[in-house]
């Protein structure tokens, strides 16, 4: 039986660990993801779970704390941001490359300089290729959810590697919703017990992680990683069928709204889409065939799923709430038009910069760019391919 | 020794039999060869002692031939040797000559 709350995003995600009941915990405050290992240690005060909590000085020491743990055999987990995910750069390669399936919910928020604490996809953006798999997630009731299943995703013993969570900084993690909670219980047989692979606490059997690796082996050990990625795809979708039946909620790779007969189409990722969602439909209510296409799972990026999904198209714009500097385009631009690339016959793509440092994203935007987009399907031209909106010239 | 194909890999490069670093022979790291002067040697066993790895081969208490497989020729050895009447029982020699 589900619970019916009113809970913030991130009271959300803290319920979801509570539920799923780490061995260890290590972690260093940072806005907007603080919220979430504050209310995650008053359950450990509380011994409401059994969680380990280590209080470390820096996010560098959270996530080499996480490897330790998880290597040494437990279930484990941390949340952060922005310049607390930025400074844990060096770690993420190793926790990905030792195979440790640490799952992190990551509160999307801005990079400094300039200072900014809200909402901006630039963090987990520039994360994106560290090896570890990442859901995105549009409200504090998908970020629940993503936050439940990572654990079986990471866990699986065809893939061990880890999981961030993404949601919108303030946007989500501080607005309050209606959310569903699955019962305690009902989580707890969902996920299940952590199973281990080559623990380090198992005596019997002494391993030893971390060896240098050198020219003779190393281009092996990348290969035999970029072959696991390959398997993410299906296991996400196994356990998003088995999420199904004690949710009755559907996930994908990634969702798409209105999207199979539509002409012109948006791609954007966590909140934003819910708002374009209640343009798109003002506009088909206009006689507009628009529809939209939400990535959830970003790394590894189903190419082939999405080129297919939009492939029919005449215009797409792909919204980025982050830059890509020097790379020209939008970081989730690169990746749609990639997956576009092998067709002959494809839309037009354009890419629009929107919501930095949590810049309101507003329904007035998403019509101007619905606007360009059916008189780019009119006419096949492009004035700009990229351009900054919500922007003062 | 074959190389192992990508397939053929322990997940996240774990090592899972302990004690395998006998089979990886450093001593071609070497760039000077300790010499064992037998006559000079007053078998204190310092070398044993201050070797840093085990390339010093010792039974029933007494120093017998460098194991070069695993001496890197750090010359620790020779440095700490007392010798015998002021003569070394250890000396560096460059590999090659």
């Amino acid at each position: 039986m589900a619970k019916i709350v009113a809970a913030t995003g991130n009271e959300a995600v803290a319920n979801a660990l509570m539920q799923a009941n780490p061995d260890v915990s290590a972690a260093y405050p940072i806005t907007p993801a603080t919220d979430i290992m504050q209310r995650f240690t008053s359950f450990v005060s509380n011994a409401t779970v059994k969680t380990e909590m280590i209080l470390v000085e820096s996010e560098h020491s959270a996530m080499s704390a996480c490897i330790g743990a998880s290597a040494a055999g437990g279930r484990v987990m941390t949340a952060t941001s922005s310049q607390g995910l930025a400074l844990m750069w060096e770690m993420l390669f190793i926790a990905s490359g030792l195979r440790l399936p640490i799952v992190m919910p990551v509160v999307n928020r801005a990079l400094s300089a300039p200072l900014n604490i809200h909402g901006d996809h630039s963090d987990a953006m520039g994360a994106r290729d560290t090896g570890w798999i990442q859901l995105w997630s549009e409200n504090a009731q998908e970020a629940y959810d993503n936050t439940i299943q990572s654990f079986l995703i990471g866990e699986h013993m065809d893939i061990r590697l880890p999981v961030m969570v993404c949601l919108d900084g303030f946007i989500i993690s501080h607005s309050i919703e209606r959310i569903e909670y699955l019962e305690d219980a009902e989580v707890k047989n969902f996920i299940g017990e952590f199973r281990q692979l080559n623990p380090l606490l198992d005596i019997e059997h002494p391993v030893s992680y971390g060896p240098l690796i050198l020219p003779d082996y190393y281009m092996e050990f990348r290969k035999a990683q970029d072959e696991v990625e390959s398997k993410v795809f299906r296991v996400v979708l196994d356990v998003a069928k088995d999420f199904e039946k004690i949710s009755g909620r559907k996930y994908g790779l990634f969702e798409t709204y209105r999207l199979d007969d539509a002409e012109i189409g948006l791609v954007i990722l966590n909140s934003a889409a819910g708002t374009s969602k209640d343009v798109i439909d003002e506009f088909r209510n206009r006689g507009i065939k628009a529809g939209l296409l939400k990535p959830r799972l970003y790394r590894p990026f189903p190419y082939n799923e999405i080129g297919e999904a939009l492939k029919h198209l005449k215009a797409v714009c792909v919204l980025d709430r982050a830059d890509a500097f020097g790379g020209s385009y939008g970081p989730l631009f690169i990746d749609i038009s990639t997956s576009l690339y092998t067709y002959s016959k494809k839309p037009i793509l354009i890419n629009k910069i929107y919501g930095l440092g949590g810049r309101d994203y507003l329904p007035e935007h998403a019509e101007l760019v619905l606007n360009e987009l059916t008189e780019i399907a009119k006419t096949e031209k492009v004035k700009t391919i990229k351009e900054y909106i919500g922007v003062r010239g | 020794m074959k190389l192992k194909g990508w397939r053929e890999l322990t997940p996240g490069a774990v090592i899972l039999e302990a004690g395998n670093a006998v089979e990886f022979k450093t001593g071609s790291w070497r760039s000077f060869r300790p010499v064992w002067k037998e006559e000079n040697c007053i078998q204190c066993l310092f070398c044993w002692l201050y070797c840093p790895d085990m390339a010093i081969k010792v039974k029933d208490g007494k120093r017998e031939e460098f194991d070069y497989d695993y001496c890197k020729g750090c010359g620790i050895c020779a440095l700490e040797c007392p010798g015998k009447k002021g003569n070394k029982a250890i000396i560096m020699v460059e590999e090659g000559k």
